[in-house]
């Protein structure tokens, strides 16, 4: 079970996050998770939203160089050690982490959402569900 | 002190010249037709045989010969001699595609170096002299050439090639080079070494420079002179005419007299390939009159320039040039080095499968040539990670070094940022100003 993330790359320069935020307010799409990589040159903007398919037209429309990536969005517990409980599972059955960052929703008080891009999805969300880690599904990612 | 290397020759009145071109280009086109079946081929196509070559009236008969026909005829299609009378080859850098490679018999060499000797002579160097060649040895055809003319002066030859050049200017002290020769914009990087090691042209003993290889302003020669109190002399030439010294430049310093004894220069509209009246700006043609293994017959030079006959003040006959003012191709000539952009284009192809939108931007940051290619990234060409993105523009920029054999700082951009006009990317942007107009 995994949700869509676009990737939208932008060059280093001002304005840019603004520009393309801007594009995607101008649609009405709301952003459920983002997260920025920048270089000196150039940065990628990653971001999960309530409607892939209007964002990615909206994006497109505007120039943006924009890819499709599926990710997973588990949830753990908002307490110490949540987060290096999903790693260490993870760790254990020899998945890599390329990169991840938390989402703005908030599936329950005391409840923390995690987006996860590892090399491989399947291994990962057979090894967290196993290991009693929620998973959210795209309706999911909507509902909160 | 000898004014000039072959006084006969420099000095020769014009009917005595035309005598002396009209003979030797009969003989030029006969061992042509005789030895190279491609251009046989094109004076067919043409209508016109050897017999029809009488004298240089008749030059504009023959066919053109581009670029074009040399990369058809790689590596071996133009050659007029056996392989074995060959002593020497000399190209052009980069790897594929424009890459040219010129054939020597040591006839060809010796006429090559006497050219370079009249050059080195005609700037005031003679057997008392402490020549330094700064120009890049190998395949590239500057250092050979000033080296092989620097040999036949007499010069004392510090053979240094380019680069590191606190060494140069450490055996310009040492030995007290008196003669530099390099390309204008390394003369120009040894000016401001020099300057930044806290020295000054009192500290050296140079007297004249023979720079060449790529296009350069009147500004730049007098930056030159004053940061290494030289007189700078222009000097010309291609890989494909056998190298510099084709022409050069005397004491007026207005324009380089070419050798006519072994090559006739022809100004031509570049699009009509009329010839044009003397005077005229236009493309410039060569023939050579006595090479043996890679002769041309009205090669197009793509370099744009002004010819100009008439008794020149320090006495030599020989008709003058220009510096060239353009090109009437697309060529650009970054760090002394060929550059094209349909080979980016290759390499981008090679990279992505596709051609991109990119841009070319080339500019002079000091005396150095900075040169860039912006790439618009499209989605197809980049994943969600920074490595993949890092990988590509480190493979494109490995690339690039390996054909063009120099490197570009790789750009990549967002798609439509590179401006278009009239719906077309702008592929070169070149911010220097090479060329007087």
């Amino acid at each position: 079970m995994t949700i869509k993330q676009l990737s939208i790359f932008a060059e280093n320069r001002p304005g840019r996050i603004s520009a393309i935020t801007g594009y995607l307010a101008e649609s009405g799409i709301n952003i459920r998770a983002i997260s920025v990589a920048d270089t000196k040159d150039f940065g990628i903007m990653r971001v999960i939203v309530d409607n892939t398919e209007k964002a990615l037209k909206a994006l497109k429309a505007n120039n943006c160089s924009v890819t499709q990536t599926n990710v997973i969005a588990v949830t753990a517990d908002d307490t110490p050690g949540g987060m290096a409980k999903i790693m260490d599972t993870l760790y254990k059955e020899n998945i890599s982490v390329e990169y991840m960052y938390s989402a703005f929703i908030n599936p329950a008080k005391n409840v923390a959402c995690l987006i996860l891009r590892v090399d491989s999805n399947d291994s990962a969300v057979e090894a967290l569900t196993e290991a009693g880690f929620g998973i959210l599904s795209e309706k999911e990612m909507l509902e909160f | 002190m000898a004014k000039y290397w072959n006084e006969e020759i420099e000095c020769m009145s014009r009917e005595d010249m035309t005598a002396l071109q009209n003979e030797k280009l009969v003989k030029q086109v006969r061992h042509v037709w005789d030895n190279v079946p491609y251009y046989k081929k094109l004076m067919k196509e043409k209508g016109v045989t050897p017999d029809d070559i009488k004298s240089i009236d008749d030059l504009h008969k023959l066919p053109f010969l581009k670029k074009d026909d040399l990369r058809e005829c790689y590596p071996y299609g133009l050659l007029a001699v056996p392989l074995k009378d060959c002593v020497r080859i000399q190209s052009t850098s980069g790897t594929t595609g424009k890459r040219v490679v010129a054939f020597y018999t040591q006839h060809d060499v010796d006429l090559w170096e006497d050219c370079c000797a009249r050059a080195i002579t005609a700037a005031g160097g003679t057997s008392e002299d402490v020549c330094q060649v700064a120009y890049g040895y190998g395949l590239f055809t500057g250092g050979a050439g000033l080296h092989g003319g620097s040999h036949k002066v007499g010069c004392l030859t510090l053979p240094m090639s380019s680069g590191n050049t606190e060494r140069q200017i450490q055996f310009m002290r040492d030995l007290g080079s008196t003669i530099l020769c390099c390309t204008p914009s390394y003369a120009a990087y040894i000016g401001e070494t020099l300057k930044e090691m806290g020295l000054t042209p009192d500290d050296i003993n140079l007297k004249a420079g023979i720079f060449g290889a790529e296009p350069w302003t009147e500004e730049m020669r007098q930056e030159i002179e004053k940061s290494l109190g030289l007189k700078a002399y222009d000097i010309f030439g291609l890989t494909e005419t056998s190298g510099p010294g084709v022409a050069f430049e005397c004491c007026e310093q207005n324009g380089m007299h070419i050798n006519e004894d072994h090559f006739i220069a022809e100004i031509i509209d570049p699009d009509t390939g009329e010839v044009l009246p003397e005077g005229t700006k236009g493309e410039l043609v060569f023939t050579s009159l006595d090479k043996e293994a890679f002769p041309l017959l009205r090669y197009r030079t793509r370099d744009i320039c002004v010819l100009s006959k008439g008794k020149c003040s320090c006495g030599r006959t020989l008709i003058k040039m220009t510096k060239p003012m353009g090109r009437s191709d697309d060529m650009l000539i970054i760090k002394g080095v060929n550059v094209f952009p349909s080979q980016i284009e290759t390499v981008l192809l090679k990279d992505f499968n596709a051609t991109p939108n990119y841009q070319i931007v080339v500019d002079r940051v000091g005396n150095s040539d900075t040169f860039e290619i912006k790439v618009e990234l499209t989605e197809d060409m980049h994943t969600d990670t920074i490595k993949s993105i890092e990988l590509l523009e480190k493979k494109l920029s490995a690339d690039i070094k390996q054909i063009l054999g120099i490197k570009a700082k790789i750009t990549l951009c967002e798609p439509k940022s590179i401006p278009r006009s009239e719906g077309k990317a702008v592929r070169v942007i070149d911010k220097r100003k090479v060329y007087n107009n």
